[in-house]
């Protein structure tokens, strides 16, 4: 599959994730979000950019229990719960939010 | 499923004992390792032999050509794995001891997030003993 950002054709996997991690950019992000129908607020930033900084740190996506409590440690309790989370994804935050941030799909999720 | 057997928790033990490249066994290890994490059972790993390597600090895979997956264990504490046993004997086998080894902690829930270590130095006695106690023992 690819993904058409302003011209440029880059290439997803067949669930639309990003193939090459290292082309992510705003915009890749922006379209992405657009397929999966969502409309990026400064909180869904919020997350993608946890997530983009997780995986530098770890190597890995989080599972999405671990990354509620990663956030709520981070950004504090009223976030860090899957009904805060799953209101910005509803399709999975750790699906959604991963795909967006140009991350494979989270270890744990089949 | 009888409402008995689902909420049972069994005792797991991730036994490792391959260097980390070269096989698959211990990035294969891992990857189930945090899978399993999802199920909520209570989960130890142990480290012997050459498997000792795959929690080594300083780890480089540039010259190999492979993804260096050694900063996913630190992970571990997140996904509430905290017990990992290292055997001293393969340590002393190969002039390692705990501070050539990565500083994997967790943050204890119920004593007010406090960072403890995850990593148990344990000698061949208490392994066996430690093996003695699982109902599964998963090999890598």
């Amino acid at each position: 599959m690819a993904l058409d950002v302003g011209g440029k054709v880059v290439e997803t996997d067949e669930e639309g994730y990003l193939s090459n991690r290292d082309e992510w950019s705003n915009e890749i992000a922006k379209a992405i979000s657009v397929a999966e129908g969502i409309d990026m607020s400064d909180n869904h930033w919020e997350v993608v950019n946890f997530l983009r900084e997780y995986y530098e740190e770890y190597q890995i996506a989080p599972a999405v229990r671990v990354l509620t409590k990663a956030i709520g440690k981070k950004l504090g309790k009223d976030k860090g719960n899957s009904k805060y989370l799953y209101e910005l994804f509803p399709y999975g935050p750790a699906k959604q939010a991963c795909k967006i941030a140009g991350l494979p799909k989270p270890t744990g999720c089949v | 499923m009888s409402e008995e057997a689902s909420g049972v928790v069994k005792k797991f033990l991730y036994i490792n004992r391959k260097a980390p490249y070269g096989t698959v066994y211990a990035l294969e290890s891992l990857e189930v390792v945090l899978i399993a994490a999802a199920f909520d059972q209570d989960v130890s790993l142990a480290f012997f032999d050459d498997g000792v390597y795959q929690i080594a600090k300083g780890m480089d895979t540039k010259a190999i050509g492979q993804k260096n997956f050694s900063p996913t264990y630190k992970a571990l504490g997140d996904y509430d794995i905290n017990k990992i046993y290292v055997s001293k004997e393969s340590l002393d086998a190969r002039g390692l001891s705990k501070d050539d080894l990565m500083d994997l902690k967790y943050e204890d829930e119920d004593d007010d997030w406090a960072e403890k270590d995850s990593i148990h130095i344990v000698n061949s006695e208490e392994l066996a003993d430690l093996m003695d106690s699982q109902d599964v023992i998963l090999s890598f």
